[in-house]
């Protein structure tokens, strides 16, 4: 176990250095630069600009900058944000609860949606609720994000007025002190209604996100269970007499869930690609919709610490789900 | 952070005290600050957070006008050769008291001095408070070559001595990045080395006082007790950022916000019709154009440029891509701007007469690019839309027109090369309502260059010997002559066409009185109440 756990993290070195690579390079291939924008309709004549770029450490050769962010970054150091001048990392951890909190949420809903849904189409294979759920999922994993949130905005919040717009929580609550995880917070002021209404704001962003990542999650776990199905042992347990929940439920969903297991982890990554849609549009005060400020405004330290930021979560995740893996099937662990 | 955090929460005592019965008015605004220091910043969105809620300058822009009025400073006299200008400040002007800075004194001359000098002078410990931090309205309003010493007469008594006159100094000075910060504050953070923080928790003499911020959520104001102008109706107010125009809107018909800015302009109907809502209107203080250049063959001859401004159908373009959301334009400066000239006669729509007149100049098979900019701005809903139009009409003349874009730092920079080869469409919105913040900025021979406003490189000796004088001239009237004069040589060389005015909308709840909007585009609570 120690040696497959050293094998992973040896991985994650070089993963790191590209992502580096690509996280400083990226914004800089974008066209324009911040000192433009800031500048605007205005114009700014050259001598300012080189002082302005000079002034933000732009005017040094590309490598020297990268060595500096790469050195950096071993103290900690991710950099100030161009706009508004506080480093970055505070920035991130500002915001970043209310992505975890609003990915996790997402995540669970599309596992416990996703997971069912898909069992018992295997189960029932060609019938109408296997069609039905199927086709439903590929129309999921097809939508629009942007379009979906609008039109389930108009719908439940504007038309039948159940959920609220946008935001977090209703104006009147107020954590000043908070953890930035609204549901905890809400929850632990004591203040009646706080925590109903942290809910009902969840409910629309959560949905839209989990959209995706429940159709996948469905998909995987129908052909999953639809293979274990067909299995020798499946077949010896049936006819050993076992009732059919025992043989779904014992036999063949264990060994289904391995595959959907790996499928989840890797909707970590699609989750954080969804939330910079899902947050502009329900005004979610999380990294995606501050990535998308940042990018806009070619603000180079927000966006490159942004990314290697968001992409080691994401290799986090990563890593736990295959160490998972190796815990629940012992064929990886052994190989 | 953890600071901030525990100021922000005896603050939400003391609103907590105020009772449920506070009224609260709620603004959806579109974006999120980028600090509480309007002086580095360039943004309307920062200004509206900073500048007009939590801060005063030493004379203010009249509400909903650009009319300059006494606004710390209670009167103030201009010397004769206007080279001095001396401000009497209003005595017993209080800061914000809150739970992060408790004022020991009231405003005073140290105040003044210390807001400019800290942009102004390179050396001075506040100037790079922020490492990378830079000025650019103080830079942009040339305020380093016209300020040559700000002196202290008494504590209650400032001189300005500028190294030329400058009528437009006043207008200046009503400008967000003129604010007036407080020196007592900015040396207590100093001293307990958190310097960062005036950008963080601002305090000033506004009519708001700041509790708290919410990053990229919600913005949270108190009303300030002993503001010199008169405590506000409203108790609290709020900004809840709201980045979407579709979801501002939807926030404001189901209430959750009580006034909301930019709607999209195909909302507007919609918006209209709401019984609850009211929406004002009023023509922006903007413009959109299409800058020839000047100095390139056949775009130097004024007859060509005035035959394709004839073949240009500008209502068409008014009706189709502004929605009915704007008006032509045959000035450079909008109608609402004082020296605004009405007898300048436009160039009439005329596509044959273009085509006889391209004739006359000897030019015949010209192709050229019109730009269009990849953005959507306050004067300019959609530019590719106008430059198809655009392309569409010159068609019509025999002139081939091949439409360009760029990304929008790049158009910027690109438009401003002397050697371009087509012509632009971009605009402008004024900073302080003064004519030369349009005619100089954008026209004047000075802005011409790499880098520079005037897309044109369009440089008439007349025109700016005219906008010149008027710049060092303090007799109103006298301006206006001037500035009327410039726009009939303008008209007459046609360095641009002058495409439209965009008007401005402001949605609100029917609950809300009181607002009024400000030609400058900036949003300002002062003087609003809330029906309960």
């Amino acid at each position: 176990m120690i040696r497959f756990l050293l094998g992973k993290l040896a991985y994650l070195i070089p993963t790191f250095i590209g992502i580096t690579i690509v996280a400083f390079g990226f914004v800089r291939l974008l066209p324009g630069d911040p000192v433009l924008l800031l500048a605007g309709e205005r114009g700014i004549t050259p001598e300012r600009h080189a002082e302005l770029s000079a002034q933000l450490g732009f005017d040094r050769p590309i490598w020297v900058q990268y060595l500096e962010f790469v050195g950096n970054l071993f103290q900690g150091d991710f950099g100030l944000s161009i706009t508004t001048k506080k480093p970055v990392l505070t920035e991130f951890l500002t915001l970043f609860p209310a992505t975890i909190e609003l990915g996790l949420v997402a995540v669970t809903l599309a596992t416990l949606i996703g997971i069912p849904l898909g069992v018992f189409a295997a189960i029932k294979r060609g019938s109408w609720f296997d069609q039905i759920s199927m086709g439903t999922a590929l129309v999921g994993y097809s939508m629009p994000i942007f379009w979906w949130g609008l039109l389930l905005i108009i719908l439940f919040s504007g038309i039948l007025k159940w959920t609220p717009v946008s935001g977090r929580i209703d104006l009147l609550y107020f954590f000043p002190n908070g953890t930035g995880f609204m549901l905890y917070d809400a929850l632990v002021s004591g203040q009646s209604g706080a925590f109903t209404s942290a809910v009902r704001h969840l409910i629309l962003p959560s949905v839209v996100l989990a959209t995706i990542p429940m159709a996948v999650i469905a998909r995987q776990s129908r052909s999953a269970m639809l293979e274990v199905l067909g299995e020798d042992y499946v077949r010896t347990a049936r006819a050993k007499g076992l009732s059919p929940f025992r043989v779904v439920s014992i036999h063949a969903l264990r060994n289904a869930l391995i595959p959907v297991v790996t499928t989840i982890g890797l909707q970590v990554g699609v989750v954080m690609a969804g939330a910079i849609l899902t947050e502009t549009i329900f005004s979610w005060p999380g990294i995606g919709k501050w990535m998308i400020d940042s990018i806009s405004r070619r603000d180079y330290p927000s966006v490159q610490g942004g990314l290697l930021l968001m992409a080691g979560v994401v290799m986090m995740v990563n890593l736990i789900v295959d160490l998972l893996y190796g815990v629940i099937n012992p064929r990886i662990r052994h190989s | 952070m953890k600071f901030a955090h525990l100021l922000a929460a005896s603050s939400l005592a003391v609103m907590a005290a105020a009772g449920a019965n506070a009224k609260t008015l709620v603004y959806c605004s579109e974006g999120s600050p980028e600090g509480f220091d309007p002086a580095p910043y360039t943004a309307g969105t920062t200004f509206d957070a900073s500048g007009k809620t939590v801060y005063n300058r030493l004379v203010e822009f009249d509400r909903g006008t650009t009319n300059v009025v006494p606004g710390l400073a209670e009167s103030y006299e201009v010397a004769a050769d206007g080279l001095e200008y001396t401000f009497k400040l209003r005595p017993g002007v209080k800061f914000h008291t809150t739970s992060f800075f408790t004022p020991t004194r009231d405003l005073n001359a140290d105040d003044v001095i210390f807001s400019f000098m800290r942009q102004g002078d390179p050396a001075h410990p506040w100037h790079q408070y922020v490492p990378g931090i830079s000025y650019e309205y103080y830079a942009g309003m040339e305020m380093p070559t016209v300020i040559k010493e700000i002196r202290k007469v008494d504590d209650l008594t400032v001189k300005f001595v500028l190294t030329r006159p400058e009528a437009p100094f006043l207008a200046n000075l009503a400008m967000s990045f003129a604010s007036i910060l407080s020196k007592e504050y900015a040396d207590k953070l100093e001293a307990e080395g958190r310097m960062a923080d005036m950008n963080n928790v601002p305090v000033g003499t506004g009519p708001f006082k700041f509790v708290a911020y919410q990053k990229d959520a919600v913005i949270r104001y108190q009303a300030h007790e002993d503001y010199w102008a008169g405590r506000e109706k409203i108790d609290d107010l709020v900004f809840a950022i709201t980045t979407d125009p579709a979801v501002r809107m939807q926030k404001l018909q189901a209430g959750e916000c009580h006034i909301m800015s930019y709607p999209a302009p195909a909302d507007i109907e919609a918006l209209k019709a709401d019984p609850n809502l009211q929406v004002m209107e009023q023509p922006g203080l903007n413009v959109a154009y299409l800058a020839y250049n000047t100095t390139i063959a056949p775009f130097d001859k004024p007859e060509v440029r005035r035959a394709l401004n004839m073949a240009m159908n500008k209502q068409a373009i008014v009706d189709a891509v502004f929605q009915g959301t704007g008006q032509m334009a045959k000035n450079p400066i909008p109608p609402t701007m004082w020296s605004y000239n009405d007898a300048v006669e436009d160039v009439p729509f005329d596509p044959e007469g273009a085509k006889k007149l391209l004739e006359e100049a000897g030019v015949s098979g010209l192709s050229m690019e019109v730009w269009a900019m990849p953005v959507q701005r306050p004067y300019m809903p959609n530019a590719r839309r106008t430059a198809e139009l655009i392309q569409e009409d010159f068609s019509k003349v025999g002139v081939d027109v091949s439409i360009v874009s760029y990304e929008w730092g790049e158009y910027l920079k690109k438009s401003t090369e002397p050697g371009r080869q087509g012509a632009v469409i971009l605009g402008w919105t004024g900073d302080n309502g003064d004519p030369d913040n349009f005619l100089a900025v954008l026209l004047g021979c000075a802005a011409t260059g790499d880098g520079g406003a005037n897309r044109a490189q369009w440089c008439n000796k007349e025109f700016d010997d005219l906008i010149q004088k008027a710049k060092v001239t303090s007799d109103p009237a006298e301006r206006t002559r001037l500035y009327e004069e410039a726009q009939l040589v303008f008209k007459r060389e046609n360095p641009w066409a002058t495409l439209a005015h965009s008007t401005v909308f402001m949605p609100m709840s029917k609950k809300v009185s009181g607002y009024v909007m400000d030609p400058l585009g900036t949003h300002n609570f002062t003087g609003v109440d809330i029906a309960e």
